[in-house]
């Protein structure tokens, strides 16, 4: 009996699912690169306030992607959330306790009796803004550098190394994408500040920002496309389930999924745009860009790491261990059922836009942070 | 094939995710019932237009605030623990466990996270109507994520609705309607999400009748209590009333949790329910454990036959009918289904090895055997007993179980007294005078506290050694890490989240002494 919808559809749309996840994660992650301006970019007190409450009214929507991100990623691919998880212990940890002292951070800063001080809360909200992006960037790496695992026969996991993850922080590439990935979320939150607050010396430090962050995420992200454009894959051939490894396997993976380089190339050029336009024609609206090109670049990184018979997840210590979307997914049953379950999220985003919309109404300006109902 | 691992680092998995369950859980349930609440309020403020609702709502919401922060703190380690501390369990449930966590983000985290910025940040910009409508929707997404992740917990004390794949070493969900009307899971979601609507009513009671002692804004704390009080009573009822269908579903589903926490070891019938009673060491044993005696009890007769079967002649199985079998039951000696067990699990383990070898007439006979509904049944539901060593240890600490039960009931009729007695007093208008009732009030805001923690515990602690009923032990889920790292998180998660609570307290008292905003604002 075989069903309507393949098996191997299934796979591939959630991992889909998985890369649209990830890829609005990025973007949102702007709060993350907002949060690790907080020292260098406000003048005073008063632009300090109105840089927090502005990224305040959004950090649970990054966060609450990112534990979705999770989930989706366990119901799908349970075998990827096991391995990693168990294995690269302590990167996952560091990135959960980096988003645990976010989350309480914008409530409590401002209020009286907070027990830490709001100087603690601001520095949580650094932490997070700076290790968040960066770890994440680097855990991401690892889907294309690889990591040191291997599965026995009832599929648990082993950890080569005594590390449990942080050995990716002694790798280049790894450090690369981490680096990019952080730079890029500042960049975004420069953008998404430039966007919603009112307030002419502000806009001006932000934009001098921009183009100093600008620099360093095209170093390191020229350098890790150019290093993984070069580098070998571990490939899967999905009849036999064997995995071998290929030369130059993303840049086939980009030559023979024409579209998915396409959107690669719009994405970054669209990233690059929004800068230019705030910079070079003090634009307001770079953020549409840049953001938009955040999501189409992202999501074509996911995509050649998952797609085309490549293994998503490659063992550096036994090939054979390589994660794939083929043997890591869940049943059949589950991917179907859940792919119907996955079905309301067109509702979401239509319902996240229009409560955006009703609240961002008004651009946040000073008097707003002096009488507002809830502010942080 | 399966490796042993080190006791300590059992010990210490099972210490961090209890430490980080019992700090998300001190968050969890007021944010569930208070979110309802304050929903309530507001919908009077719309419907009867009068500002002083609207500050009311507005006083309530602040707290609410304060609290939701840091039940989301939690929440995201325990969500991530499954995969860092428990990997091999994420493996080998991830198949049916995931779907509701994934479930849990898409269809209510969203719906809770996107709609409380309109809730603190709509007020000018929105319609009265769409704020209120948005303050409905968090209260609901609270619910609907209690949901899910009850429906996860109710599977893993009850496996229904999968099937197990030799090929992937997994069990494999085939029906997701069964996992989600899992008879557990109703009640289970249904009694949890009450309590939490207890625990706020509490909560709102007590600080109101602080208000009340303190002669401070009468009209506030009086409307409260009559929310509060209604709202209680109602929800105290029904946990009662889920916490009963709860008792008796283990009866029938756990029947090893059910003897524990009534401490019943030898069965009898016309068997009593214990209303209260303490628990001393005794010189007999089953196995190497030894028996708990009563020192003393006080016990309704008959009633645990009746409430279980039914009658007062209804026999109820005791731990020694569980552990040695009564064939008059049906109930299988524990030593049985060790044997069953080994031999499912031999049965995996020749299938793997023909796997290796590539030795296909072997591999298809055994795939078939997989398939086979009499060794699904008298075997492979008793997979996880391989790893058991004597038959007592599937026995749980009955003195836990037994002490975190009955407290939590005796705590629930109080419960029930205590609302009950604020409505009276509040219909008969004299509730400001009687100072002792003001006084109760406030110190039972920590008791549903109390009660919800001890309820987790009597579900966690009374089905040890299992992580999944039946099929896999604890420890034999969790993940190969060092101890010592398990250890350090440990460390680092104790002192982090008591840092936080001792923050979210002091930030609460004293937002609570502030009080509401004054009227011209
Ligand atoms: C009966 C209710 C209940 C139970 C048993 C649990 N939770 Fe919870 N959880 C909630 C009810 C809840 C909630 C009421 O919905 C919270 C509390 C504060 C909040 O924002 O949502 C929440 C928050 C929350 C968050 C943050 C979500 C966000 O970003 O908005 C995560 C990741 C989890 N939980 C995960 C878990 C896991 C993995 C659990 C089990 C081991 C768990 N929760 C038990
Ligand atoms: C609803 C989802 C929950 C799931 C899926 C779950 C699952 C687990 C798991 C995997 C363990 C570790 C293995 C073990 O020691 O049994 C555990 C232990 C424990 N959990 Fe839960 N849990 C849940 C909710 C909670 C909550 C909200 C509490 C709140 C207090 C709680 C209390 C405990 C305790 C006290 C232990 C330790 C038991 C022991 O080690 O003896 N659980 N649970
Ligand atoms: C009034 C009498 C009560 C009875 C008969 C009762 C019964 C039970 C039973 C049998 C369980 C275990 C369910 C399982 O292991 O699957 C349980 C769990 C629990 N109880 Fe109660 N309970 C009562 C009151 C309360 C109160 C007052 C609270 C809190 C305010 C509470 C909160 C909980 C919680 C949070 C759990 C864990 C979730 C679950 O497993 O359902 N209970 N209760």
């Amino acid at each position: 009996m075989t069903p309507i919808i393949s098996q191997l559809f299934l796979q591939h749309y959630w991992w889909i699912i998985i890369s649209v996840l990830a890829s609005f994660l990025v973007f949102l992650m702007f709060v993350q690169g907002g949060q690790s301006l907080i020292y260098s970019l406000p003048q005073n007190d008063n632009q300090k306030t109105m840089i927090v409450n502005t990224l305040g009214r959004k950090w649970e929507t990054t966060f609450t992607t990112l534990v979705t991100f999770g989930g989706a990623f366990f119901a799908s691919f349970p075998l990827f959330y096991a391995t990693s998880f168990g294995g690269a212990y302590w990167v996952w940890i560091a990135i959960l306790l980096s988003f645990t002292i976010q989350a309480i951070a914008y409530e409590y800063r401002s209020k009286p009796n907070n027990v830490l001080g709001q100087k603690t809360y601001d520095l949580f909200l650094f932490l997070n803004g700076s290790l968040g992006p960066f770890l994440i960037g680097v855990a991401v790496a690892t889907f294309f550098t690889g990591a040191m695992f291997s599965l026995n026969q009832m599929n648990q996991v082993h950890w080569a190394t005594t590390w449990y993850g942080l050995e990716a922080l002694l790798n280049i590439r790894d450090l690369s994408l981490g680096f990019a990935v952080l730079f890029l979320c500042r960049i975004n939150g420069l953008l998404y500040i430039i966007f919603s607050i009112d307030d002419n010396a502000l806009f001006k430090r932000s934009v001098k920002a921009l183009v100093i962050n600008s620099v360093p995420f095209l170093i390191f992200f020229i350098f890790f496309t150019i290093s993984l454009l070069v580098s070998n894959g571990h490939a899967v051939d999905y009849v036999t389930g064997s995995i071998s490894i290929e030369k130059f396997k993303y840049f086939h993976n980009l030559l023979q999924m024409p579209v998915v380089l396409l959107l690669f190339l719009v994405g970054v050029v669209n990233v690059l745009l929004g800068i230019g336009i705030t910079v070079l024609r003090t634009s307001k609206h770079g953020i549409w860009f840049t953001g938009t090109g955040t999501v189409l670049t992202v999501f074509a990184l996911f995509i050649i790491a998952g797609f085309n018979g490549t293994s998503f997840y490659p063992s550096l210590h036994d090939v054979q261990s390589s994660l794939t979307i083929n043997n890591a997914s869940s049943s059949h049953f589950t991917l179907k059922t859940m792919m119907f379950v996955s079905f309301i999220i067109p509702l979401i985003l239509v319902y996240i836009w229009y409560a955006w919309k009703a609240i961002n109404k008004d651009k946040i300006t000073e008097e707003e942070m002096n009488t507002g109902e809830h502010n942080y | 094939m399966i490796d042993n691992i080190d006791l300590s680092l059992v010990d210490w998995s099972r210490a961090q995710f209890a430490l980080t369950a019992i700090y998300h859980w001190l968050f969890v349930p007021l944010t569930l019932g208070l979110s309802m609440i304050v929903a309530i309020m507001e919908t009077i403020y719309v419907k009867t237009g009068k500002q002083e609702w609207k500050r009311i709502t507005l006083f309530w919401m602040k707290l609410f605030g304060i609290n939701f922060a840091i039940g989301i703190a939690t929440g995201i380690i325990l969500e991530f623990e499954f995969g860092t501390n428990w990997s091999n369990y994420s493996w080998f449930v991830g198949d049916i466990f995931g779907a509701p966590l994934a479930a849990e983000g898409i269809v209510a985290f969203f719906l809770e996270s996107t709609f409380i910025a309109v809730m603190f940040f709509g007020w000018d910009k929105v319609s009265k109507k769409f704020h209120l409508l948005s303050t409905w929707l968090v209260a609901i997404g609270a619910s609907l994520s209690a949901l899910w992740i009850l429906v996860a917990n109710a599977w893993m004390q009850h496996p229904v609705g999968m099937a197990f794949n030799p090929d992937t070493a997994r069990n494999e969900m085939v029906s997701f309607w069964a996992v989600l009307f899992n008879q557990i899971a109703v009640d289970k979601f249904l009694h949890t999400v009450s309590s939490g609507f207890l625990l706020a009513s509490m909560f709102v009671l007590g600080i109101s009748s602080w208000f009340l002692l303190r002669k401070r804004e009468e009209y506030l704390a009086k409307r409260s209590i009559l929310i509060a009080g209604i709202f209680g009573l109602l929800s105290s009822l029904m946990v009662a009333y889920t916490g009963d269908k709860s008792t008796r579903n283990l009866s029938k589903f756990q029947p090893v949790k059910f003897a524990s926490m009534e401490a019943l070891y030898q069965g009898k019938s016309n068997a009593g329910l214990i209303a209260f009673g303490i628990l001393k060491d005794s010189h007999t044993k089953i196995g190497d454990k030894e028996i708990k005696e009563f020192a003393v009890k006080i016990q309704i007769p008959g009633l645990l036959s009746i409430l279980t079967g039914g009658n007062n002649d209804t026999y109820v199985p005791g731990l020694v009918d569980q552990i040695s079998g009564n064939s008059k039951l049906n109930i299988i000696p524990t030593s049985e289904k060790i044997k069953n067990g080994i031999y499912a699990r031999d049965v995996l383990a020749a299938y793997k090895k023909a796997k290796l070898e590539k030795d296909t007439v072997q591999i298809s006979a055994l795939k078939g055997v997989f398939n086979d509904k009499t060794f699904l049944d008298k075997y492979f539901r008793y997979f996880g007993y391989a790893a058991i060593d004597k038959p007592e240890d599937v026995i749980p600490n009955v003195t836990i179980s037994f002490y975190s039960f009955h407290l939590m009931v005796i705590l629930g009729f109080l419960f029930i007294m205590i609302f009950s007695v604020a409505l009276y007093l509040t219909y008969k208008g004299s509730i400001s005078r009687n100072r002792w009732f003001l006084w109760v009030a406030l110190l039972s805001i920590p008791l549903p506290y109390v009660s919800g923690e001890l309820g987790w515990i009597l579900t966690e602690v009374g089905r040890q050694p299992w992580i999944i009923q039946d099929l896999m032990t604890v420890s034999k889920g969790v993940s190969h890490v060092m101890t010592g790292s398990v250890i350090t998180t440990f460390i680092l998660f104790a002192v982090m989240f008591t840092a936080l609570l001792i923050a979210e307290i002091s930030i609460m008292v004293k937002q609570i002494k502030i009080g509401p905003k004054n009227r011209e604002d």
